[in-house]
């Protein structure tokens, strides 16, 4: 347990994760012992399947089945995009791994709220009539970027956030992940975040992973990208080159590169892979999907997500 | 794959981690070609053991010489030892010495404590600000000012509410304060409508760009109580300038059992008890703590029926950093002169008997959450054991107060610990090494997790191994430095206790 005795921190290997459930606190205490027992093999389970969680999705398919009920899921969320572009399982790992210990706990015990946060890779429980507001907050601008700050802003508290979303039990969303080069695995593109909400936490964490790739300027010389295997020997992005610093950039090529991954995100959400996205770039964000308008005074069907700092386009 | 690469064993995931970046959990790195827990873990040797008197702390960090670690002399700190989650898995390291005989257990973990700060003593009567007044660093609030002890300023800083029970930028800046203050580096605080102080632990507080040299000797009261007999005869009157009280040698009880005659001195400010006056001018960065820079300010004249012309006069403060001599006309008018030589003695010994001005700085939290679990199945044993004395506290080997009353909440000086030795996580909250030594059998008998305790020798000789095995392996990362021999931990051994 975390020292506020309200959260449940679970911690092995590279995985890292804050637990909180609410309900009567019998039926927590249970459901953070169910938490606890299936974390145990999770780190074990995954990786006795990297080799073939590292593999492009696409390529394994045919000769090999995944056989582990995480390692099932996170190939699962990535196979709609096998075909048309590089993805492997691993784009899903967080918000897989995030799923898999909600669900122990909701079969163990009865719940009103949960969520498992796997580094910002968040699956949410919500019963009957609850909801939960999430925050996105802001990574301090590139100027200031210090390891040290880049760990604190993922401790996010509402009042920082630029923006906020709310999701209530009857909206079909049940995951949050954001991805960016910022963050701790590499990105191809160079959104400094995209946090999507999706179906499921594994969902939202490809789809992420896709869409923050999709903002991009390819060949612009404020970019400096190296070779994966020139960071980190054994990643699954191979020769691939990912982003390493992105200068100042012009207020139309912030535009341009969001634009291109808005497209990507109304595509997804047209094939009903995401329900919404939040895109940011040097301190411009757009907003794909939950029926976006500032001014919108009825009550959505699908959460707003509202963006406070900067011009929104819906 | 390329070979400059190496392979980390510290998990299943197995990474391959090119000289200069981390592993996929960013705890485990490549330092040019060795695998290095981020925060080395740090071994305390009894500097006795080598034959030395004392040991300057550090000084003795060295490379590891071939020689096995051994015995009492060595002991496992907490920093850099990791942290073990869940809880419910034993402390990262759970490590069985001999010490006289006795199969001693140390338990060490990394605590994360939510709930912690610092209190935080500065020596000087100088005024800091009103008592409850916010304390702010980097214009957040962090903390309060409480009360005066003798000689000191105290602040209180931290504690949950500063941490987590404010906004986001209340909880960093409060996090990195306590975090520079527990680690010994400089930290500048500004209270509201008061001063602004520089402090570090172990050196004197900087108050409003001004550096403070010595603590009082005690309230003008004090003083005269300690000095009277050394003024009997060589001066008439004294008066000793303090903001707190002000004392006047011939009104003084201490005066009046020397007998020493009535002078007609008048001074401002209110009456204590005879001889001792409350607010003689109003606080400030001069004399005694006051505001005053002409000691004669605080005089009304002279009663003509006690005084007499030529009556000697010695204003001092409680430093003796400010002093005068006057001698009165046949007016009665004050009129200063060179100080004779004898009361130069005594004003000199005023500073003698004045101590270095410090900021002391006592880290403050309470272990008795869940990383009890990490030392027994039954936590709440490990607090009973605590309490019975059977169990022994120590952060990073310095000694620490376990508070009476339920919990373990603890106090220890900083400036007894390694350098560096706390860190912080995002929540935000700070972590502390903290370490529990007790017997084997008690451990035993407390529910303890018998069967991942291990030689003090297996931690070097983890390193050994690995070493033969494949030299890129640096698993446990030991850093060595002698321990402070005022430190109760580690223990001597009895060989070196002679």
């Amino acid at each position: 347990m975390l020292p506020d005795s309200r959260r449940l921190h679970l911690h092995d290997g590279p995985i890292d994760l804050i637990v909180e459930a609410f309900g009567d606190a019998a039926e927590v205490r249970a459901a953070y012992r169910a938490a606890s027992i299936r974390f145990e093999t999770v780190l074990d389970e995954l990786c006795g399947e990297l080799t073939l969680l590292r593999r492009p999705s696409g390529e394994s398919r045919d000769r090999e089945i995944a056989t582990g009920i995480i390692a099932q899921r996170m190939c699962a969320a990535v196979e709609p995009y096998a075909a048309k572009i590089f993805i492997t399982p691993m784009a899903a790992v967080a918000g897989a791994v995030a799923e898999e210990i909600l669900i122990s706990m909701t079969q163990a015990s009865k719940l009103a709220r949960a969520y498992v946060n796997n580094g910002g890779d968040i699956a949410i429980h919500l019963a009957n009539g609850e909801q939960f507001t999430v925050g996105m907050a802001t990574l301090p601008n590139a100027a200031t970027y210090q390891p040290l700050e880049s760990l604190r802003a993922i401790s996010v508290s509402c009042e920082n956030a630029f923006g906020t979303a709310t999701i209530h039990h009857r909206h079909s969303i049940r995951g949050i992940a954001t991805s960016g080069w910022r963050g701790r695995s590499f990105s191809l593109g160079i959104a400094d975040s995209v946090t999507v909400l999706a179906e499921t936490a594994s969902m939202a964490d490809a789809a992420a992973t896709v869409i923050a790739n999709a903002v991009d300027l390819p060949g612009h010389s404020a970019i400096r990208r190296v070779r994966a295997c020139d960071l980190a020997p054994d990643t699954d992005l191979g020769e691939r080159l990912v982003t390493q610093s992105v200068e100042k950039l012009a207020h139309n090529d912030i535009h341009r590169a969001l634009a291109g991954g808005c497209r990507v995100a109304e595509s997804l959400r047209a094939s009903k892979l995401i329900d919404s996205a939040a895109l940011t770039l040097q301190g411009q964000t757009q907003i794909v999907g939950g029926q976006l308008s500032p001014h919108a005074h009825e009550i959505p069907s699908s959460p707003m997500i509202s963006a406070q700092r900067m011009l929104v386009h819906a | 794959m390329p070979d400059d690469a190496i392979r980390c064993d510290a998990c299943p995931v197995l990474c391959y981690i090119k000289p200069g970046r981390t592993g996929a959990c960013d705890r485990y790195a490549n330092d040019a070609g060795q695998l290095i827990r981020l925060d080395p873990h740090v071994v305390l040797e009894r500097a006795v053991s080598r034959g030395d008197d004392v040991v300057p702390f550090l000084e003795k960090a060295r490379e590891w010489d071939g020689t096995l670690l051994a015995g009492g002399d060595t002991f496992v700190t907490a920093i850099g030892a990791g942290t073990t989650y869940p809880d419910y898995k034993p402390a990262p390291f759970i490590i069985s010495s001999e010490v006289a005989g006795v199969d001693m257990v140390t338990v060490v973990t990394e605590g994360i404590f939510s709930y912690c700060g610092v209190k935080l003593k500065i020596d000087t009567d100088r005024h800091l600000g009103a008592e409850c007044s916010t304390v702010r660093a980097a214009g957040e609030a962090i903390g309060h000012v409480t009360t005066n002890e003798y000689g000191s300023q105290m602040l209180s800083l931290g504690g949950v509410r500063h941490l987590t029970g404010g906004s986001r930028h209340e909880g960093v800046a409060t996090c990195d304060a306590l975090l520079n203050l527990c680690n010994r580096k400089a930290v500048e605080l500004k209270i509201d409508d008061g001063a602004t102080v520089v402090v570090q632990a172990d050196k004197p507080p900087v108050v409003d760009g001004i550096q403070e040299e010595r603590m009082r000797v005690g309230c003008g009261s004090a003083t005269i109580g300690m000095f009277a007999k050394q003024w009997f005869g060589k001066v008439d009157e004294v008066v000793v300038v303090d903001d707190h009280i002000t004392g006047v040698l011939s009104e003084h009880q201490a005066g009046k059992l020397l007998g020493v005659p009535e002078t007609g001195i008048k001074l401002k400010g209110r009456r204590s008890t005879p001889g001792r006056y409350f607010r003689v001018a109003e606080p400030g960065t001069s004399w005694g703590g006051t505001n005053i820079d002409d000691p004669l300010s605080i005089l009304s004249t002279f009663d003509p029926k006690a005084a007499r012309p030529g009556m000697r006069l010695l204003m001092v403060s409680t430093t003796g950093e400010h002093h005068a001599y006057f001698e009165l006309d046949d007016q009665l008018h004050p009129k200063e002169r060179q100080l004779p030589e004898p009361l130069r003695e005594s004003v000199a010994r005023i500073r003698e008997n004045c101590e270095p001005a410090l900021c002391t700085v006592l880290f403050m939290g309470g272990a008795g959450g869940s990383l009890r679990a990490g030392v027994t199945e039954n936590p709440v044993k490990l607090t009973h054991s605590v309490r019975d004395a059977l169990t022994r506290v120590t952060c990073g080997g310095a000694p620490v107060y376990v508070w009476p009353g339920g919990g373990i909440t603890i106090m220890a000086d900083v400036s007894r610990m390694p350098e560096n030795a706390f860190g912080y996580v995002p929540t935000p909250a700070l972590v502390a090494p903290i370490e529990f030594t007790l017997k084997l059998s008690d451990y035993a008998a407390l529910g303890g997790y018998m069967d991942h305790v291990r030689p003090l020798s297996s931690i070097q000789e983890d390193k050994d191994k690995d070493k033969d095995k494949d030299k890129n392996k640096n698993k446990d990362g030991l850093r060595r430095i002698g321990a402070r021999p005022d430190n109760p931990w580690p223990l001597p051994s009895e060989k070196s206790a002679k």
